[in-house]
């Protein structure tokens, strides 16, 4: 018990190898896309991986700003020091929101993503490709109001997301609660509009690939992929920059907290997975079974490795007390459950895309490679801007003194 | 003084009741056990408590429901009396995860209560043991066995000096609520 002395000016500096790296995985993505659109036959998955991969990039971050609501809303003082990781991936939200939408945006133009209901004539009665589904379901998927509510969901997600930065640096500079009142009024809007939006911006950008199938618990299952992923990047984040020496008021009280929140959503996701899984396995429907039907046939790998890693691996390995309190521990399950739900993005886009035509080789880890160097970048360059710690949160001394 | 059997000091302040055990202990007197109305922050660690295995006997808890609950589909459903619903198989496992999920916490929340209980000596209709009952209500109260630590009157002294507000010197080991 008692104060402790911690350096509440500490400043995070990018520079060195952790640049110099992230900076060649950026050229190495750049080589894989340029490799993938340079052949004819591989636009298409190109597209699909662009997609994958900036999907999770901008949910990861957006997954940050909903970290930084719950926390502020639940009032929670656990989490007070380790706010400012989240933090910096909600104010790379816009640039990750911009990559999304110039993605989706070109492969919806470019007939190379969305061409289950955005292709000539499916809409159109007297034209041999009609699409009575699609012509029923085009009061909604149409190309206007599709890129409206991309734009306006990313849009508003990102403006909150940098809100959250700005009160907590103006925390920083003025102290008081003002910023902390101001900061738990948006949070509460903000978890409002995310809860409802974040199914239907799941629907329009990953379940619209196929869009003759739908389920509603897409979106939920969706949110859960979102969220443990970003918990596990906090997680892994946090581990590497103690492991640099900064942040050494992070404990292992606070690993522990972040590990029961990976271990308690892998379950979740599995269980949202499940139920989407098990009422189109029961009622067998031909047009709900289309979507396991594709991923039996060409996926099945795919498909049981993604609940190996997503639900067996956290929820064996981090049942245990202490490999939620051991650092190393801990950094290898989350970097587990991060590819873990790669896979899971990667079998839920690339069936309604590629179909058969899928493939693992330079185009997948290639793309994959370059947006882990645009994360690091980008997320480290923003924690660079400010200390490393809120000094003036009105739980920062519960934070410190976290003890389970 | 010879029927004593615990010497209880009674703190009405808990930070003069954890300063009052690291006196006993730099006088290496073994303290018994510690009772306090509401739980107190690092202080398992202080008296070496040892780690609480409720969670190890709540995953056997766990497992026994999934396998009492999957042995007992398997023989109703594929053994005793085969059906064929929708074209499945007998033994359709995904059917039978939600019933399988249920009796895993069931079982676990059971085993945990009856656990509890046991390892508490709680149960309906018995008169719950304290040592003080104001341990239960105000008083952070440390318990030295009297019989293991001959010193009565340099223990009064250390717990005095801590800040006790009271020690009380017990025949029995409990008074209960009878």
């Amino acid at each position: 018990m008692g104060t402790h002395n911690y350096n509440l000016t500490e400043q995070f500096e990018f520079t060195g190898k952790v640049k110099t790296l992230s900076i060649v995985a950026i050229v190495i993505g750049l080589a894989a896309i340029g490799y993938g659109f340079s052949d004819h036959e591989l636009h298409e998955r190109t597209f699909a991986n662009l997609l994958l991969m900036a999907y999770y990039f901008a949910t990861v971050c957006m997954s940050g700003a909903f970290f930084l609501a719950i926390q502020f809303v639940a009032q929670a003082g656990w989490s007070a020091a380790i706010l400012r990781v989240p933090q910096a991936m909600a104010k790379t939200l816009p640039i990750a929101a911009l990559i999304l939408l110039i993605v989706v945006g070109a492969g919806l133009y470019t007939h190379n993503l969305y061409h289950h209901w955005n292709a000539e004539g499916l809409t159109d009665p007297s034209s041999p490709n009609y699409d009575k589904i699609i012509d029923g379901k085009s009061s909604f998927l149409n190309v206007p109001f599709f890129m409206f509510r991309e734009v306006l969901f990313l849009g508003v997600y990102s403006f909150c997301a940098v809100l959250f930065a700005r009160l907590s640096y103006n925390e920083d500079l003025s102290g008081g609660l003002n910023s902390y009142n101001r900061s738990f009024k948006y949070s509460a809007m903000f978890l409002v509009f995310y809860g409802f939006t974040t199914p239907i911006f799941s629907f329009d950008t990953i379940m619209s690939l196929e869009a003759h199938w739908f389920s509603t618990m897409f979106g939920w299952y969706n949110f859960a992929s979102m969220w443990v992923s970003s918990l596990a990047i906090i997680a892994v984040v946090l581990i590497l920059l103690r492991k640099a020496g900064y942040m050494q008021f992070v404990n292992n009280s606070h690993l522990h907290n972040l590990g029961q929140f990976i271990f308690g959503f892998s379950i979740f996701w599995t269980y949202v997975w499940f139920a989407q899984f098990l009422l189109i396995y029961y009622a067998n429907m031909p047009e709900e079974t289309v979507y396991f039907f594709k991923r039996f046939e060409y996926y099945k790998f795919w498909f049981y490795l993604n609940l190996f890693l997503n639900f067996l691996v956290p929820v064996f390995l981090l049942m245990d007390r202490d490999n939620k309190r051991k650092e190393n521990t801990l950094l290898t399950i989350s970097i587990l459950v991060i590819a873990g739900h790669w896979v899971d993005f990667y079998q839920m886009i690339m069936p309604g895309t590629v179909e058969s035509h899928n493939g693992f080789g330079f185009v997948e880890i290639g793309t994959a490679v370059g947006f882990v160097g645009l994360f690091t970048f980008t997320v480290l360059t923003s924690l660079s801007k400010q200390p490393l710690i809120a000094k003036n949160h009105p739980f920062l001394q519960e934070s410190l003194n976290h003890h389970l | 003084m010879g029927n004593i059997k615990y010497i209880l000091g009674s703190f009405g302040d808990p930070d003069e009741m954890m300063h009052g055990i690291d006196k006993l202990q730099e006088n290496n007197i073994s303290i018994h056990d510690v009772y306090t109305p509401m739980p107190i922050h690092g202080i398992e660690a202080k008296l070496g408590v040892k780690r609480s295995k409720l969670d190890i006997a709540a995953f056997f808890f766990g497992i026994t429901g999934t396998i009492t609950m999957l042995s007992f589909v398997y023989y109703a459903a594929a053994w005793d009396w085969p059906i064929n619903i929708g074209g499945k198989p007998h033994f359709a496992l995904p059917d039978f995860i939600p019933i399988t999920f249920e009796l895993t916490i069931l079982f676990c929340a059971f085993g945990l209560v009856g656990s509890y209980y046991a390892s508490t000596h709680l149960f309906p209709g018995r008169a719950p043991r304290v040592m003080d009952l104001r341990a239960t209500d105000d008083r952070f109260i440390i318990a030295i066995d009297a019989t293991q630590n001959a010193e009565h009157t340099k223990i009064d002294g250390l717990l005095k000096e801590a800040g006790a507000l009271e020690i009380k010197y017990n025949e029995r080991k409990y008074v209960s609520y009878e």
